[in-house]
């Protein structure tokens, strides 16, 4: 099985798809991934009613998310990294000459996620959430978010370190569709990437050590400590200290955890 | 444990995966322990601290596996890093960089063939891990540029790169002594 010929086949769809449920989605179903930049106009007024992420697909979900509920909670967060970071390097004077180039590859990553998400939702015969109307500064906590480097690189670490754990806590969720999970997969080690290049930006280790935030909200980082494995105490069966331990795993976040962090930015 | 030489089978279903994985940490811990064991020269205090984390953590990894397969276990490997220069950082980091990016690409090519879900959790709290490594590795390279995710391993789609069993283990042969063999995984 090559699942490289899957993904590219659900992308395929997704460009042949006739688009007509919104007209801004449209014109980002078209794009195609040739023509990715910073400045893909993803302003898309949501004509659903109440946040994103409350919103599911009304596919009778009971017990855990559907394969097309996930990937458009996954959705749902690239659109808030996407537009966090377009809106990053378009602030003057925010980001630093040095690390632009940093922060354009990881944008043009994010960009890159909605757009696959998008197809692979509607690959699937799903309705793609629309991008939710985001506040950055989470209603005034975060006042500074385009103007303070500090506070910028703080939140970038935040979601990243967020979307790395939300992904992780619903690759279950994903077990029956191989190619869909692949993908999920390779988006997830992506974030990862950036999630530890960003920590080091700020002078912290690329890993997560315990629960330390490094400064960012605690939310994220409950159960970092933790050091049961698959129903093993690690710390009994290698000569390893603890905190490097905890590093060594990255720990699940479930829906609703995500939802608690990401919701303070939605409007 | 005393390494073998001769030829080693992972063997199948989730068992097999999981071998495959701790063939791969057990590489991994090899090469870390060797480069902490005597740092090459010229290395900073950044860097001693960021390889003695990573080899913390790839030793975590294959002591992980080891108990959690249990009597199923393969054994020890017998590695083979006669075309590595440990004296040199080049030579180190590039190493390190492609055993980091292999093991990403492993284990986002392997996560399908695992039937358990509490099997596919446990990967996935390791994978994020190794790519951090890998993006640390190629930030020390390549400070502030894209290589920390460059598109040498991440596709215009945004996709990290993914390998089957038969791939990785054609890539890594090179560094074993041992033949390790996924004979019934793709």
């Amino acid at each position: 099985m090559n699942l490289e010929n899957i993904y590219t086949k659900i992308n395929e769809a997704f460009n042949k798809k006739n688009v007509s449920r919104r007209s801004a989605l449209d014109g980002v179903a078209k794009l195609g991934f040739g023509a990715l930049t910073a400045a893909i106009p993803l302003a898309i007024a949501s004509n659903l009613t109440g946040k994103a992420f409350a919103k599911g697909t009304g596919l009778g979900n009971t017990s855990s998310a559907t394969i097309i509920e996930i990937l458009n909670f996954a959705l749902t967060l690239e659109y808030l990294e996407s537009k966090f970071y377009q809106q990053g390097l378009l602030a003057a004077g925010l980001i630093p000459g040095g690390d632009r180039t940093v922060f354009n590859q990881i944008s043009l990553h994010e960009s890159a996620h909605v757009i696959g998400l998008i197809g692979a939702v509607q690959a699937l015969g799903g309705t793609p959430v629309a991008q939710p109307t985001f506040d950055f500064t989470a209603n005034g906590a975060f006042l500074d978010v385009f103007t303070n480097y500090n506070t910028f690189l703080t939140l970038s670490q935040a979601f990243e370190d967020t979307g790395v754990r939300a992904y992780k806590g619903q690759a279950g969720g994903l077990i029956s569709n191989d190619a869909i999970l692949t993908v999920a997969l390779q988006i997830h080690s992506v974030e990862a990437r950036h999630a530890c290049e960003v920590r080091r930006i700020r002078g912290e280790k690329g890993w997560i050590s315990g629960t330390n935030s490094g400064g960012a909200p605690a939310s994220i980082y409950v159960r970092e400590d933790n050091y049961i494995q698959g129903g093993v105490d690690v710390r009994t069966i290698t000569t390893v200290g603890a905190t490097p331990i905890t590093e060594a795993f990255d720990e699940t976040l479930t829906m609703a955890e995500v939802n608690a962090i990401a919701d303070p930015f939605i409007v | 444990m005393n390494p073998i030489a001769g030829s080693v089978d992972v063997g199948s279903g989730d068992i097999g995966v999981l071998n495959y994985a701790y063939a791969l940490e057990q590489l991994e811990a090899a090469f870390y322990i060797k480069v902490a064991s005597a740092f090459y020269g010229g290395a900073t205090a950044a860097e001693i601290s960021i390889l003695t984390d990573i080899r913390d953590h790839e030793v975590t990894h294959r002591d992980f596996f080891k108990a959690a397969i249990g009597t199923a276990a393969i054994p020890s490997l017998e590695v083979n890093f006669s075309s590595i220069d440990f004296t040199n950082r080049a030579s180190v980091l590039n190493t390190a960089k492609a055993f980091e990016d292999l093991g990403v690409s492993a284990y986002n090519g392997a996560g399908y063939l695992l039937q358990s879900a509490t099997y596919l959790e446990l990967a996935g709290k390791i994978v994020s891990v190794e790519a951090r490594h890998a993006a640390a590795i190629r930030d020390l390279l390549n400070p502030r540029s894209a290589d920390f995710a460059g598109n040498d391993v991440v596709n215009a789609a945004g996709l990290d790169v993914q390998r089957l069993p038969s791939a990785v283990l054609a890539i890594a042969k090179t560094y074993l002594t041992t033949t390790v063999t996924a004979n019934s995984l793709p």
